[in-house]
């Protein structure tokens, strides 16, 4: 399969699909953990936001830019895909920008407005993180079902919204158990296991509905053998949600141990969530309408894109590892100075 | 009601990339300017230079969420308002907003984290560094920005293949005529806005009673850098407009309020276009000065709108465009140049001073947007001068949808700007306040640093 790909010059699309594939990924869990504290600050105290948010300020940021990046992508190396999804997703679009706009100044203006206005900040920047997690969940649901019309879609795409709100609320908690201390500590591990259960209905929902939204991924998973070869992704999937449910109700352990191991596993779960679903869409780019290779720029264009992409993304890795390694344990207060 | 998808849309991107330039504008330069005060602190240790640094960096922080968030906007707009743009274009443009993207976003994004809270924690060094690089990466990402709006306006380097364009040579691509000119226009736009920010801000603070240092210096550096720009500027704006008559005639007409090709054409000052009549209603002229400022000839002849019959762009908004955008700059040149005098010679002078930097404070992007729209409005009809008109770009979005986000975007950008003005002045009063750095933690952190240093080898 790799050398027809190679033979056929197919391979840079693919390539293409695979790195806008990584960034969204990547941005699911980096931008997954700090929307999930962002909707997680409506059940702390004052104080609790001012931790909560110092363990997410020097990173938001750039959490973000991986969205810029894979919708970047996505526009420039899939322009037509591009044009199809998001004229689809007009409304969702717009409402998810408008939550980024609340999230993103109220994270600043917090700090900065007179002490009476910030209660406000803190409620929009709680609306701005939750109106963006329905959003994009609102989004996978209507992309799962290649934009299909009717009640039930949108009903099943509201469902996967609250899913995904559910899921960016579990990974923010497992970062709040590594980051912070004390009651904000065993308060995450509360949240954590609330939302583990609703994760686990939203994921459930989503394994089960997807291969009978289309015959063809129904096939893709249940034919011989390569039900054989899938089976890791539910079990693994499984045995790790099941770890963290008896890990959790150990939480927070003596001495702190492990406290970064629940994140750790959130993010193996996203990794095989998504890994499932890549394998349920590929090689479609729009659902049962549009393939990656079909959808995809010129190869002259897509190549002068690659190479700045290998030659950019080990500096970017670096300097966001050191990033983390400046901010690293527990979350400090925010100063400027 | 009737909603035309076209024209909202068209009025919607306007809103969007108004409002998202704003701040951008003032990020660019004022990354430098931050850096010039650690520089300054490095050089002196005079503590002053950090309070200013540490009181101008919230500004840049609040200035660069909203630049960022909008920007995110942006990137979702070609999707959901103009496919046709990347469908036609988009080899072109999608490979130098991809180099946007990695070149800059992840760099400015990752080290304004260091560079905002990371002072106590990391070397000097590496501070100075995180500012450095804060600053080059907004400067690269208007790089690239700007490369791809002049190819927009000047586009080369391509072929046509079944209606989509081809990239053929990327020097030419990248270096397109325009696009020295353009770079320099905006990155001295840029300084200039945050050297009026920085001016107007601490003009406030000294109204407000605040007179120390502090204010002294960050006052003086907003003139100086200003007062120094501004010449530049007109310079490099003229050089732009050359270049403009060259590739673009159409756009300069319309500036000129030019109806019909003339030798030895008048500057017109003031004037109402009238597109009925296809003459100015009321002109004050000059008579042979355009012809002598564009051509360097008092008979040089300038071609008219009459020449791009149905293919020019509105008169009446480049024209007035193009005023506001000169007249600002008359008047920065004007209130910089009194201001060194003021700053130097005659110190009794600032507190009248004052009271005029403080309504400059925003001038810069009076006439950075009043520019942008002579530009943009001036390469109409066309998205892509020459290949792409903006009517072919436009998605199957329903009217009615744009209108209810416009009406959102309208509200949200109306509601921010508020709150970012009013915060400004908040920062500005608390400041003054003595809500600066406390003495205590003055001492502390070179000792909080040392151990951070340690613990990080």
């Amino acid at each position: 399969m790799i050398h027809d790909l190679i033979s056929s010059g197919d391979w840079l699309p693919v390539t293409f699909a695979f790195l806008m594939g990584l960034s969204m990924l990547i941005y699911a869990v980096l931008d997954g953990y700090d929307l999930g504290v962002g909707m997680l600050t409506a059940f702390a105290s004052d104080d609790e936001k001012d931790s909560m948010i110092a363990s997410i300020g020097p990173f938001w940021d750039a959490n973000e830019t991986w969205l810029v990046l894979g919708v970047g992508l996505l526009l420039v190396a899939f322009p037509l895909a591009h044009g199809v999804i998001l004229s689809e997703l007009y409304l969702p679009v717009a409402l998810m920008l408008f939550g980024l706009i609340f999230r993103g100044v109220s994270f600043d203006f917090r700090a900065k407005v007179a002490k009476h206005k910030k209660h406000r900040w803190d409620k929009s920047f709680f609306a701005g993180s939750l109106i963006t997690a329905l959003a994009q969940g609102y989004m996978l649901g209507a992309y799962i079902t290649g934009f299909a019309d009717g009640w039930a879609v949108v009903l099943f795409s509201c469902l996967i919204a609250i899913a995904v709100a559910s899921g960016y609320c579990l990974i923010g908690a497992a970062w709040l158990i590594w980051r912070c201390e004390h009651d904000l500590q065993i308060k995450a591990v509360r949240w954590m296991k609330q939302n583990l259960a609703f994760t686990c209905v939203g994921i459930a929902l989503v394994s089960a509905s997807t291969p009978f939204v289309s015959a063809r991924i129904f096939e893709k998973w249940f034919e011989f053998p390569a039900f054989l070869m899938l089976a890791p992704i539910p079990a693994l999937t499984g045995a790790l949600i099941i770890g963290l449910y008896l890990m959790l109700r150990k939480m927070p352990l003596n001495k702190d141990r492990l406290a970064w191991a629940p994140f750790a596993m959130t993010i193996a779960v996203y990794v095989l969530c998504f890994c499932g679903l890549a394998y349920s869409f590929y090689p479609y780019i729009v659902p049962n309408a549009l393939t990656i290779v079909d959808a995809a720029s010129a190869p002259e264009s897509l190549m002068i894109i690659l190479i700045g992409t290998l030659i950019v993304l080990p500096i970017l890795i670096g300097y966001t590892l050191l990033a983390y390694y400046i901010f690293r344990g527990k979350a400090q207060e925010l100063r400027y100075d | 009601m009737d909603f035309d998808p076209f024209v909202l849309s068209r009025i919607q991107f306007a809103a969007n990339i108004t409002f998202h330039i704003m701040f951008p504008t003032i990020t660019i330069a004022l990354g430098w300017i931050l850096l010039f005060f650690k520089l300054r602190f490095t050089a002196t240790k005079d503590e002053t230079w950090m309070h200013a640094y540490f009181f101008f960096t919230k500004i840049f922080a609040l200035s660069f969420a909203i630049g960022v968030v909008t920007g995110i906007t942006m990137s979702f707009q070609f999707g959901t308002n103009w496919p046709g743009y990347m469908e036609t274009v988009g080899n072109i443009a999608g490979p130098l907003l991809a180099y946007e993207v990695l070149t800059a976003f992840f760099l400015e994004a990752t080290f304004l984290g260091i560079m905002l809270f990371g002072y106590r924690r990391v070397p000097g060094w590496l501070h100075t560094l995180a500012t450095f690089l804060v600053a080059f990466g907004t400067t690269m990402s208007a790089f690239w920005i700007l490369v791809l709006n002049s190819w927009m306006q000047t586009p080369q380097g391509f072929e046509m293949i079944d209606g989509v364009a081809h990239a053929t040579n990327w020097m030419e691509i990248v270096f397109n005529p325009s696009m020295p000119y353009r770079l320099t226009h905006m990155l001295i736009a840029s300084g200039l806005t945050a050297s009026f920010l920085v001016a107007g801000i601490s003009a406030l603070r000294y109204v407000m009673n605040d007179r120390g240092p502090v204010v002294m210096k960050t006052m003086r550096t907003g003139i100086f850098i200003a007062a120094f720009l501004i010449p530049v500027q007109i310079f490099v704006g003229d050089l732009h407009g050359l270049n403009t008559k060259e590739h673009q005639p159409a756009k300069v007409a319309a500036m000129e309020g030019l109806w019909e090709t003339e030798k030895g054409a008048p500057l017109v000052l003031f004037g109402i276009p009238n597109s009925e009549t296809k003459q100015n209603d009321y002109a004050i002229e000059i008579p042979k000065l355009a012809s002598l400022i564009l051509t360097h000839e008092w008979d040089g002849e300038l071609k008219g709108l009459n020449e791009f019959e149905g293919k020019h762009p509105p008169v009446g908004k480049v024209f007035w465009g193009f005023r506001i955008m000169v007249g600002t700059g008359i008047l920065m040149l004007l209130v910089s140049w009194a201001g060194v005098i003021i700053v130097t010679k005659k110190k009794d002078w600032i507190k009248p001073l004052a009271y005029v930097l403080i309504p400059m404070a925003f001038s810069g992007w009076l006439a950075t947007i009043a520019g942008w729209y002579v530009t943009e409005i001036g390469r109409q009809p066309y998205l892509v001068y020459g290949i792409l008109t903006t009517e072919q770009a436009l998605g199957p979005v329903k009217g009615g949808a744009v209108f209810t986000t416009l009406m959102a975007y309208l509200g949200v950008y109306a509601l921010l700007l508020i709150a970012y003005i009013s915060t400004i002045v908040y920062m500005a009063k608390r400041a003054g306040d003595g809500g600066n750095r406390d003495p205590e933690n003055t001492k502390t952190q070179g000792i909080e640093r040392r151990a951070g240093i340690v613990g990080a080898e």
